[in-house]
Formats: C-alpha cells, sequence, structure tokens
C-alpha cells in the first residue's frame, strides 16, 4: 500500500504523467488526429444525408451523441496501447506507482475529449440546424459528459491494451458501461435543443455527476489489479 | 423439474385475461431470476480471485457467467414470445428488456476479452476486473431506464404494492416450486462444472 510520503505527491506525480503524455501527444499528434478526423468524418456524413430537412430535438441530440462516442472511441484506447507498443509499460511501471499513472492517464484523456468537443460542437450547430438556448447549461451537460466518457473508458482502455485484439475489444468492452451515461447525455440534450434551460435537466446533471464519481472510484480501486498483469 | 412441467400445463391457466399463454411465465421468470443469481455469483467470484489470487474463483467466475449468459438467452427467448402474444411485438424496448439486451452484451464482451487473452493468470484478472467494473453500471441502469420508456411489465406479478402475495394458492404453489427448481438445478449445473474444472487441474498437474 501507498505510504503518506508517495500519497503526498500523488497529485505531482500524476501531473508528471499527464505532462508526459501531453508532450508525446504533440510530438505525433496521433489520437487528437484520430479523434478529430473521426469526428469530422462522420458528422460530415449526418450533414449531407440531413440536406436542409429539420428534425425534431430527439433524434438531434441521438446523432450528436453518436457523432460523438464513436470519435471517443476512435482515440481513447492509445493512451495504454501506445505504452504496450513502444515497450515504455515497464518503465512507467518502474516509475510511478498505479494510482498515479491511471489519474495521469485519465487527465489525458479528459484533456483528448475536451479538444473533441470544443472543435466538434460548434461544427455541429454549424452543419446542421440544432439550436440551444442555455448555452451555460449545454456546457455544463457536455462537460460532465466528457467525465463520464474519460472515467468509464480509461480502466477499459488498460484493459484491451494486455489484450490481442486492441482496437475491435475496445468498442466492445466500453458500449455496455457507456449505456446509462449515453442514454442520460441524450435525454439531456435533447431537452436542451428543445428550449431547455438549467432547470429542466437538473436530474440528468446530478446522475451524470454521479455516473462519473462512482466509475472513477471503481476504477482507482480496480486499476492496481490490471497494471500489476 | 417433471413435476413443474406436468403441473404448469394440467393446472387452469394462471392468467385469466392472457389464457393459455401466460403459462410461461412459471418458467420465464425463474430463468430471469437465475440470470441475475449468476450475474452476482460472478461478480463475487471474481472480487474473491482477486484479493486471493487462486485461480478456482476465476473458474467459478467462469462458469456462473456461462451458465447466466445460458439462462439470460433462455429469459430473452421465453419473455419475447411471452411479449408477442400480450403485448403485440416480439420487442418493445421496455426497460426490462433494455437491462437483459444490456446484460446480454455485457456478458458478450466478457467472453470476448477472455478469448482474446492468452496466458491464464492475466485473462483470470483482467475479466475478473471487467465484471465487477460492468455490475457497478447495474444500479444506474436501474434508475436510468424506467425514467426514459414506461414500463410494460407488470409490477404486481408476484406481490402487490402492500406485499400480500397475488396470485392464487395453485398458482403459487407450482410459481414458488419452480423458482426453487430452477435455482437447484442452476447450482446443479455450477458444481458439476466447477468439479469438472477442478478434475482438469489436477489432471494438467499430474501430467507436469
Amino acid at each position: 500500500m501507498t505510504s503518506p510520503k508517495t500519497n503526498a505527491g500523488l497529485i505531482s506525480k500524476s501531473f508528471a504523467v499527464f505532462a508526459k503524455d501531453i508532450r508525446l501527444e504533440l510530438r505525433s499528434r496521433y489520437a487528437l488526429n484520430a479523434i478529430l478526423m473521426f469526428g469530422i468524418t462522420t458528422l460530415a456524413v449526418v450533414s449531407f444525408s440531413l440536406g436542409q430537412s429539420n428534425l425534431p430535438p430527439h433524434l438531434m441530440a441521438a446523432l450528436f451523441w453518436v457523432v460523438m462516442f464513436f470519435s471517443a472511441v476512435a482515440g481513447l484506447a492509445q493512451v495504454f496501447i501506445r505504452e504496450e507498443e513502444t515497450g515504455t509499460i515497464l518503465a512507467l511501471k518502474l516509475a510511478a506507482a498505479a494510482e498515479p499513472v491511471y489519474l495521469g492517464k485519465l487527465l489525458f484523456n479528459f484533456f483528448l475529449l475536451t479538444v473533441m468537443v470544443t472543435v466538434i460542437t460548434p461544427l455541429f450547430f454549424i452543419f446542421t440546424d440544432a439550436q440551444v438556448v442555455g448555452i451555460a447549461a449545454f456546457s455544463a451537460v457536455l462537460i460532465l459528459g466528457v467525465i463520464g466518457l474519460c472515467s468509464a473508458t480509461t480502466l477499459v482502455a488498460a484493459i484491451i491494451a494486455k489484450a490481442s485484439v486492441k482496437g475491435a475489444l475496445f468498442a466492445v468492452l466500453s458500449f455496455p458501461i457507456l449505456v446509462p451515461l449515453l442514454l442520460t447525455l441524450v435525454q439531456a440534450t435533447q431537452k436542451l435543443f428543445d428550449n431547455g434551460a438549467f432547470d429542466a435537466v437538473m436530474t440528468e446533471m446530478q446522475f451524470l455527476l454521479a455516473y462519473a464519481v462512482v466509475m472513477t472510484t471503481g476504477s482507482i480501486l480496480l486499476f492496481k489489479y490490471v497494471w500489476q498483469e | 423439474m417433471t413435476g413443474v412441467i406436468i403441473f404448469s400445463y394440467s393446472t387452469p391457466p394462471p392468467q385469466k385475461i392472457i389464457g393459455e399463454a401466460s403459462r410461461i411465465f412459471y418458467f420465464h421468470i425463474p430463468q430471469a431470476w437465475i440470470c441475475v443469481i449468476a450475474f452476482t455469483m460472478s461478480m463475487i467470484y471474481s472480487i474473491r480471485y482477486l484479493k486471493t489470487r487462486n485461480i478456482v474463483f476465476d473458474d467459478r467466475a467462469y462458469e456462473a457467467a456461462r451458465l447466466g449468459f445460458l439462462f439470460c438467452i433462455l429469459a430473452t427467448i421465453t419473455g419475447s414470445i411471452f411479449a408477442k402474444i400480450t403485448w403485440g411485438s416480439f420487442w418493445n424496448w421496455d426497460p426490462r428488456e433494455t437491462s437483459i439486451f444490456i446484460l446480454l452484451l455485457i456478458y458478450g464482451a466478457y467472453f470476448a476479452l477472455r478469448g482474446a487473452i492468452e496466458v491464464e493468470e492475466k485473462r483470470a484478472a483482467l475479466a475478473s476486473v471487467y465484471a465487477i467494473f460492468a455490475f457497478i453500471t447495474v444500479p444506474f441502469l436501474i434508475f436510468v431506464l424506467p425514467r426514459i420508456v414506461p414500463s410494460l411489465h407488470p409490477a404486481d406479478s408476484v406481490v402487490d404494492s402492500n406485499l400480500k402475495f397475488t396470485m392464487g394458492a395453485t398458482v403459487r404453489m407450482i410459481f414458488f416450486t419452480s423458482l426453487a427448481v430452477f435455482t437447484a438445478i442452476f447450482f446443479w449445473i455450477f458444481n458439476l462444472a466447477r468439479r469438472l474444472h477442478h478434475i482438469n487441474r489436477l489432471m494438467l498437474e499430474s501430467e507436469d
């Protein structure tokens, strides 16, 4: 178990892992490119097929999160696969304990998805006729959604990095876990596309927060068993 | 089991409006019940594996999941037939249909993960972590699904809101016997599978 001394450095160590991943990512931009290209492509397909037709809010909301989910899946698994492929995982195991590694990777995935959301969301509004009145509430739902996505998928990414067929397995393993999150996100977004404000999505936001907290806690508890393998 | 089958067809149908088809509920509910038990058992054995690193617990978690998957499929099929007759279509995305669908997905993902890892200890640990992680999401499903679509499943088929039994004496007797028999069969097969695993391990050890 961790001694008090390592606990004190948990945050700084997590940030060290995070900073290292950012530096690597900025050199290759592999995960970011994958996510953004995937997002823009799916968005373009959606926009082409929609044309000028005006979809009801619930279809809009579903399309929005379908684009987000698949773009996220395209890049999120990279954090651990990269370590496995380049063989740096042993060095990382020597350098840091399980918790800072997990938190660093979680932060990095959060960073990836934040970039994705800030790029794709405006494009979505440009390409389609969707409109939101409560921009603050919409941003809050987006942020909570991003946190929820990272909290549930980072552990799955760690699991599949050890398996033999990585890419396909990631979507298969993540989807059942993400169903409650995605359903709630679609519901909240639908209300917001339908001119709702903060009050309309209060329960959904509480749910999203609870989901993120529970999944992160569960991941932190379980991650060390994955990391030891 | 034979008794349950005979009595479930020889007594009057349990529900007058639905008629003959309602006999399926003697089998459908116990199967769904086994699904939940097996999934929970699989999670408990996964936790015990991670704590003790004893491969026997992983075998048990795997067997519980396999049997659970089987009963899950049975419950889905019987439920789907029942749904066609009573609600008019095989699939309606009723909350319980959705949750059993997600349960099937989780089981499927669990087996896909196990199939993708060669080394036994690694497979055991990673599959255990996934089983536990997937189990954590179940409370969220229970909370979120009924809010999206109203349930077609009757809430009062076994007990009503005052926790009194709603079934007649005969129906109740057959139903609970069926429940007990299904549970007994599940544990019997589970035990056989567990012993088979044990013998296989002993044989492997003696070969080494």
